[in-house]
């Protein structure tokens, strides 16, 4: 039985998986065919040897991991050392291709006079007369020569001859028409009474891979993602090219590039560490007074404190933006009726990152709380009457007792913490949107954007266009990061882990 | 550490406690209030609604342009979904690292591990890339789909899930798998039989952490969904509101209601798992 879903299985496998790579052979994408065939063929290995039995179990989840973590990572790596952005989203055959289409005006052939008609079916018709009184005969990008009399030319009697009025009205549909003359020239509207012949502008050839301008004998040269010429001048669009480290030299070294970068890298520390630090300092004062059993509706209190953390975060700081609203919201109305005035939350560089900091409180302290809580009751209360036996007083206990044994089981949470708020897209993303802006930064940055956000608008929301080069080198200056702040709590952990065994 | 207090001890601890209640409180109440409010706007509402009714809700659940209703609908499905596939998938690779010793078992432990320190939504560029081709491929799972945006988001399954689930797999004693395979059991049968209902507590966790983390996930969703009646209610809401506070501030209270209903609920029934998960190093999203 066991036999029999296996071989349907691994049959239905390996149709679908043909059937892909012949999709793939046909679209010429040979190196992901491979990939495929190889998969492929450790998914059959897996399910046939006795060998792969525990494999078996791990193949969905590593899939899906590979496939949307793990390749994501190395292709952001690939992307970080190219110029992949706007002005350079094609391949490089691609921009050959669209310069090699581009035509300039050849005044010297002279130009050819016309006539439009309009068939019953609304197809358009044209009489060229050539500068040597040659006639010609164009529709649908062909041309064809004929002569005075000839029963192609008796046919467009029948069809309505456009007056000058319908040519004006038709100069759009007209002027997107071309006609080939020869292999390489075209024939194109000029102005509304003739046509003029277009020449390609540019040759490009193989074997130097260079690209030559007919017309003025300039030789363009492919320099880090475009064609340039000797003097420097630049030929768009770009392509996309590996251009080496130069997207981490720019973050490091273009002053309008580096300026906003380490501003938002500082505000970035700045923000994780007081986020932390305020969620932490309040959720542990909670903690203590909670834990005290002569407390009354102590039940009452902790359920109440706990609900800021069940509302959805993305829910609970679009609502303090409107809580925020400088002209509306109530925090000013209070604000107003108490001490007279206002404050501009989302307008003022540190007012904003003041309302970020007092959301980041409401939203984290529950968390703190529970932890801190948990960790206090962990903590045996022997040491404290040794401690009143020794005279020591409330401080001193909390300092030289509690602290201590809770940052034993918190301090990994509390770099963990760190983590998530140095990377907290959706807080900074939903009440300020990184705004207010910086003024006379060359890239997209706000006083309160932190470095995912940051990354996010260099990615997908620049005005001035994306930039998924440098979008992805920030990508890395945050993976090394954190990557780091994980090891240390590794470390940490795995220390104190050692400490409590020696114990 | 703690001893009874004076009238003046208990009095300073209340008035304290009751700030911080009200601090929690305060913008749960506003909006809920707001919700009822007629008004529809942030201009001088109180803290009680003066012509309390139901036309915000109304309007989340009849509007054409901003569909909230279907957002918050999809936001649950997709949520649902990922969360069974999640745990389902997780809890396979969570037993084989737990019970079997096979080459590469340390490196795919600390493979799971690494993809935690690097958050799949940093790679957003890669993976928006990534589904367009894929989607080209099979375009059911591109760009603008729910089984793409689910596919995604399986991407991290393992990870701290593998974790939590290997560590309570390891605490259920191997001797009963044994004796089921003694009676004739398969390792699969005995997985499947004995040790997943044994490990329920565990599956509900990570069930949970997965459903709000998929709920409230922004940034994967705003890239990859693209219309309108698909979008998550994480994606929808602040579009919704956009800087609309004064003209919409009543059904987007309303929304708000709404969509936290089903976390809010979620979390004050099972408190008691998710506080595990958390402590052990999840963090909610």
């Amino acid at each position: 039985m066991a036999k029999l879903i296996k071989g349907i299985f691994l049959g239905i496998f390996n149709v679908v998986i043909i059937w892909i790579a012949l999709f793939l052979y046909s679209h010429g994408a040979y190196w992901i065919l491979l990939l495929l065939l190889l998969g492929a063929a450790l998914v059959n290995f897996i399910f046939i040897s006795e060998r792969g039995y525990p494999y078996r179990y791990l193949l969905p989840a590593s899939f899906f991991m590979i496939l949307l973590v793990v390749y994501p990572i190395i292709y952001t790596v690939y992307v970080s050392v190219t110029n992949y952005g706007t002005g350079n989203i094609l391949s490089k055959e691609q921009v050959i291709a669209q310069l090699q289409e581009r035509r300039i005006h050849d005044g010297d052939a002279g130009s050819y006079s016309y006539t439009a008609y309009r068939d019953d079916q609304g197809q358009l018709w044209f009489l060229f007369t050539g500068p040597q009184g040659e006639l010609l005969l164009g529709h649908a990008g062909q041309l064809e020569r004929v002569q005075e009399g000839d029963a192609s030319l008796n046919r467009l009697a029948e069809f309505t001859e456009l007056t000058r009025a319908d040519l004006v009205r038709a100069t759009n549909e007209i002027s997107a028409l071309s006609f080939a003359l020869d292999e390489t020239s075209q024939l194109q509207m000029r102005n509304i009474n003739s046509f003029g012949v277009y020449r390609p502008q540019y040759q490009y050839s193989r074997e130097r891979d260079e690209l030559l301008d007919l017309e003025s004998g300039i030789i363009y040269q492919p320099v880090l993602g475009y064609f340039q010429a000797p003097d420097g001048t630049r030929l768009t669009p770009g392509f996309r090219e590996v251009i080496g480290l130069q997207n981490f030299r720019k973050l490091f070294s273009n002053p309008q590039v580096t300026g906003p970068f380490m501003r938002v890298f500082i505000w970035t520390v700045q923000w994780a560490l007081l986020s932390v630090g305020c969620t932490f300092a309040v959720g542990l004062f909670l903690a203590i007074l909670l834990n005290d059993p002569y407390l009354r509706w102590r039940r009452f209190y902790r359920a109440v404190l706990i609900l800021p953390y069940a509302v959805p975060a993305f829910i609970s700081a679009l609502i303090w933006r409107g809580l925020f609203h400088t002209e509306l919201g109530v925090i000013n109305r209070i604000l107003k009726a108490t001490i007279g005035s206002g404050v501009p939350w989302l307008q003022d560089p540190v007012w904003a990152k003041v309302a970020l900091v007092i959301l980041n409180l409401w939203l984290g302290f529950p968390y703190m709380m529970i932890v801190c809580l948990g960790a206090l009751q962990s903590i045996n209360q022997e040491m404290y009457e040794a401690a009143l036996v020794d005279g020591a007083s409330s401080w001193q206990q909390f300092r030289h007792i509690t602290l201590p044994l809770l940052m034993v089981s918190v301090a990994p949470l509390l770099i963990a913490s760190f983590s998530f708020n140095f990377n907290n897209f959706s807080v900074i993303y939903l009440l300020t949107r990184g705004r207010p802006p910086i003024v006379g930064a060359q890239t997209p940055a706000g006083h309160t954007d932190i470095l995912i956000s940051y990354t996010y608008r260099l990615a997908f929301e620049s005005g001035r266009g994306v930039d998924y080069g440098l979008a992805s080198a920030v990508t890395l200056v945050i993976f090394l990061i954190t990557g780091t702040l994980t090891f240390i709590n590794f470390r940490f952990t795995g220390a104190l882990e050692e400490v409590r065994k020696n114990v | 550490m703690y001893r009874r207090h004076s009238f003046l001890g208990a009095l300073w601890r209340h008035g304290v406690l009751l700030v911080f209640v009200a601090f929690a409180l305060f913008p749960i109440l506003w909006v809920i209030s707001a919700s009822f409010n007629p008004a529809n706007t942030l201009v001088g509402q109180g803290l009680i609604p003066p012509n309390p009714s139901l036309d915000n809700y109304r309007e989340v659940f009849t509007s054409e342009q901003y569909p909230i209703a279907l957002w918050i609908k999809n936001s649950v499905v997709i949520g649902l979904i990922t969360s069974t596939l999640v745990v389902i998938m997780t809890s396979f690779a969570a037993y084989a690292f737990s019970r079997f010793r096979f080459k590469g078992r340390r490196t795919g432990l600390f493979a799971s591990l690494l993809v935690q320190v690097f958050p799949q939504m940093l790679a957003a560029v890669s993976i928006y890339l990534l589904v367009l081709s894929i989607g080209r491929l099979i375009p059911a799972l591109g760009i603008n789909t729910h089984a793409g945006l689910i596919m995604v988001y399986l991407g991290g399954a393992m990870g701290v899930n593998a974790w939590l689930m290997k560590g309570y797999f390891d605490t259920i004693p191997n001797s009963l798998e044994e004796s089921a395979m003694i009676d004739g059991a398969s390792p699969f049968q005995a997985f499947f039989m004995i040790i997943l209902p044994l490990a329920r507590p565990i599956l509900a966790v990570v069930f949970l952490l997965q459903f709000i983390g998929v709920y409230s996930e922004l940034i994967l969703a705003s890239v990859l969904i693209t219309s309108t009646e698909k979008y998550t209610l994480a994606v929808g809401l602040q579009l919704f509101i956009q800087d609309q506070y004064a003209s919409r501030w009543g059904v987007f209270a309303a929304a708000s209601v709404l969509g936290a209903l089903p976390i809010v609920l979620l979390f004050v029934f099972l408190q008691k798992y998710l506080v595990t998960g958390l402590i052990s190093g999840a963090v909610k999203g």
